[in-house]
């Protein structure tokens, strides 16, 4: 009994691990992407993502009021609207304040996208309260995969929805930047704005496509987060920002896949650290396996050495 | 055009007349609480509790045959400010201080009144480490957080002694005092704890603690922390299918709780102050509150109890001198008051436990049958 439930316990700690990493790998790529075709950390992206979840929650209380009582269908309709309004607030954050400081020293932007940041938090927390926000639970039920004696070895509808969403995004995505005019127009951005506008490529609508892309994928974590957790406030932005912001980095910022297996590695060690150690220093144990790795390869674990650009 | 020097003085001094003209006759009771500020609507309800026991005790008579009068300052819920709201009532030569509201205003404040020996009841500060300094001019009317971990650590080792019992904490002063007490209680019963684990206040993600608890197949859970993080964990306890029964403190005993956990916080259960408004003895205090203004919160009960306890104790010693009131106090006798019987131990608790076992049923909480 001592082995088998040693090795149901881990495994629950892996799905644990993985349902939180995917929920990262999706911001992440909000901000991967953005840095990769302007060179600039949207600080603000943390953000996006706390709004999503507010309109969802908001969307969510407004359906159980109508009465609508089928999940499925809520669910398309929350994804939707959140992801509508919040691409909406990346289109505009863009517009506002990135895109007049493009040409302007590299510091300006930096600064522009802090003061987004604590703008839209604090917009939220006089708007909203300060108070968290909760959601009955909407999704409930799972599979028990195993069990031994008293423990179960579960994976519940949320951790499913949550993992396999976050999959077919994700396997989207890389169509997405691969296969499409789109993708063709982000990669000639990415490696020479100059060049791409000379060949006429609108870089303004690419720039603009590429917020609202980051956002929409924000929104669909702030969503699940929602439905995760029920439970929301107007900060959750920061703290899940610096995650993701770190799995950008540990993956090597600017590359898709990075950001995707960075957010899920970060995932799991946060789960296997709380697990077996200790949850106090959870972050501790992150953060310095990120220093380790950028330490070895200064460019994150799939991310290129930057080229001296002349 | 010049007002004339001696004519601005006289109107400044005017207010001051009329403040401090009264009282010399009178015994004033000073009362040093939140007026304004975010804990203001507390504060004011503690103050209404100061004003009724003093009219009622005025009523019968007063104090060793004077009237009382209420001398009330705003602290502002700031530790800062309630220095200078205690110099001020010190100033005042206040025979009592009903006060402060929190453990974070009291304390600097109650360093104040007793180096100028002033007898200092807080109604609503729960904090061991206050009756920890050793001051013998501070007592309190309300209960102590570690009294909440005893009742629950016995309700534990009733329960549960056979089982396997596990407490988690948020690393907070509250969270964790809580924690420690209910740890000391079961050590005192000799039951064991088979999960010692912490979290962190604010996290969302509890998941690895619920994974934790499954595998130690453990049968009750105490948190000592609370109530957003009380909410998430019940919540995802309950989704990953962990039966455990949940206990907490009186954190709990927020609406907030029940809209977090939902439906799966059904028989959640926590230690909170036994609703003194049903007992006999706030019957007399009730029944003048809601002549005068209606249904009084459960803090000015414990308001009143203050001025209560010292008026009693006064008249008991013959005299308002801080010494002799303080040797009754800490005598041991007990006094009848609105919140009940209340008898203090050497260092200015109460004897009593008021806390009792609650449940969550359907969105709302009631005692647990005994």
């Amino acid at each position: 009994m001592g082995f088998t439930l040693a090795v149901g316990t881990f495994l629950q700690h892996l799905i644990n691990g993985l349902t939180l990493g995917a929920i990262y790998g999706l911001i992440a790529i909000g901000y991967t992407m953005v840095y990769g075709i302007i060179r600039m950390i949207n600080f603000a992206h943390g953000e996006i993502y706390m709004i999503g979840a507010f309109i969802a929650v908001t969307t969510f209380t407004l359906l159980l009021g109508a009465g609508v009582t089928s999940v499925p269908l809520a669910l398309v309709i929350v994804l939707a609207i959140s992801c509508t309004f919040t691409a909406a607030y990346g289109w505009t954050i863009e517009r506002v304040a990135y895109r007049p400081l493009r040409t302007a020293p590299k510091l300006a932007p930096f600064i522009s996208a802090i003061g987004m940041s604590i703008l839209l938090q604090n917009f939220v927390m006089l708007t909203q309260g300060a108070r968290s926000k909760s959601l009955p639970p909407v999704m409930t039920g799972g599979v028990t995969l195993w069990h031994d004696g008293d423990f179960s070895l579960g994976l519940t509808n949320i951790q499913m929805f949550i993992i396999l969403l976050t999959v077919a995004l994700m396997a989207g995505f890389t169509l997405v930047i691969n296969r499409t005019a789109l993708g063709r127009a982000q990669r000639a951005c990415e490696q020479d704005r100059t060049m791409a506008a000379l060949l006429g490529i609108n870089v303004d609508r690419t720039i603009s496509l590429t917020f609202v892309l980051g956002a929409g994928l924000a929104a669909v974590a702030g969503v699940m987060v929602t439905l995760y957790y029920g439970v929301i406030d107007f900060y959750i932005g920061f703290l899940a920002g610096m995650k993701a912001f770190t799995a950008a980095v540990l993956g090597g910022i600017g590359s898709l896949p990075g950001a995707m297996l960075g957010g899920l590695l970060i995932g799991l060690i946060e789960a296997f650290f709380s697990g077996y150690v200790s949850s106090a220093y959870k972050d501790v144990a992150a953060f310095s396996i990120l220093i380790l790795v950028l330490v070895v390869r200064p460019s994150g674990l799939l991310g290129r050495p930057d080229i001296e650009k002349v | 055009m010049r007002v004339p020097f001696f004519a601005r003085a006289a109107v400044l001094a005017l207010p001051l007349l009329s403040i401090s003209l009264p009282a010399f006759a009178d015994i004033k009771i000073g009362v040093g609480v939140p007026l304004s500020g975010r804990l203001a609507a507390v504060g004011t309800q503690l103050r209404r509790g100061a004003d009724q026991a003093v009219a009622d005790i005025n009523a019968k008579g007063g104090v060793l045959g004077q009237k009382l009068v209420v001398d009330a300052v705003d602290d502002g819920g700031e530790p800062t400010q309630s220095v200078a709201a205690a110099n001020r009532l010190v100033t005042d030569r206040v025979a009592m201080v009903m006060g402060h509201m929190t453990t974070g205003t009291t304390m600097p404040a109650a360093q104040v009144y007793a180096d100028e020996g002033v007898i200092v009841i807080t109604p609503s500060s729960t904090s061991p480490e206050l009756t920890a300094q050793g001051w013998d001019t501070l007592f309190r009317t309300c209960g102590r957080d570690d009294q909440q971990g005893q009742v629950i650590g016995a309700y534990l080792a009733d329960h549960y002694k056979g089982g396997k019992i596990a407490i988690v904490d948020d690393q907070t002063t509250y969270g964790k005092g809580l924690a420690d007490a209910v740890r000391a209680t079961l050590k005192a019963r000799g039951v064991p704890v088979a999960l010692n684990g912490t979290l962190t206040a604010g996290e969302k993600d509890f998941s690895s603690m619920v994974t934790r608890l499954k595998s130690a197949d453990v049968d009750a859970v105490f948190y000592g922390g609370l109530y957003p993080e009380a909410g998430l964990l019940v919540r995802q306890s309950r989704t990953a299918g962990l039966k455990a029964a949940f206990l907490a403190g009186d954190t709990l005993a927020s609406d907030e709780f029940w809209t977090t956990a939902g439906a799966m916080g059904e028989g959640v259960m926590m230690a909170y102050n036994a609703d003194v408004r049903q007992s006999p003895a706030a019957k007399e205090a009730l029944d003048s509150f809601r002549k005068n203004g209606g249904e009084p919160n459960i803090f000015s009960l414990y308001s009143y109890a203050a001025v209560q306890v010292w008026a009693q104790a006064a008249a008991k010693a013959g005299s308002t001198d801080p010494k002799k009131v303080a040797a009754v106090l800490h005598s041991g006798q007990e006094f009848m008051t609105a919140v009940g019987p209340v008898s203090y131990d050497a260092k200015g608790d109460r004897k009593q436990n008021d806390y009792v076992i609650y449940a969550w049923h359907n969105g709302a909480y009631a005692p647990l049958a005994k």
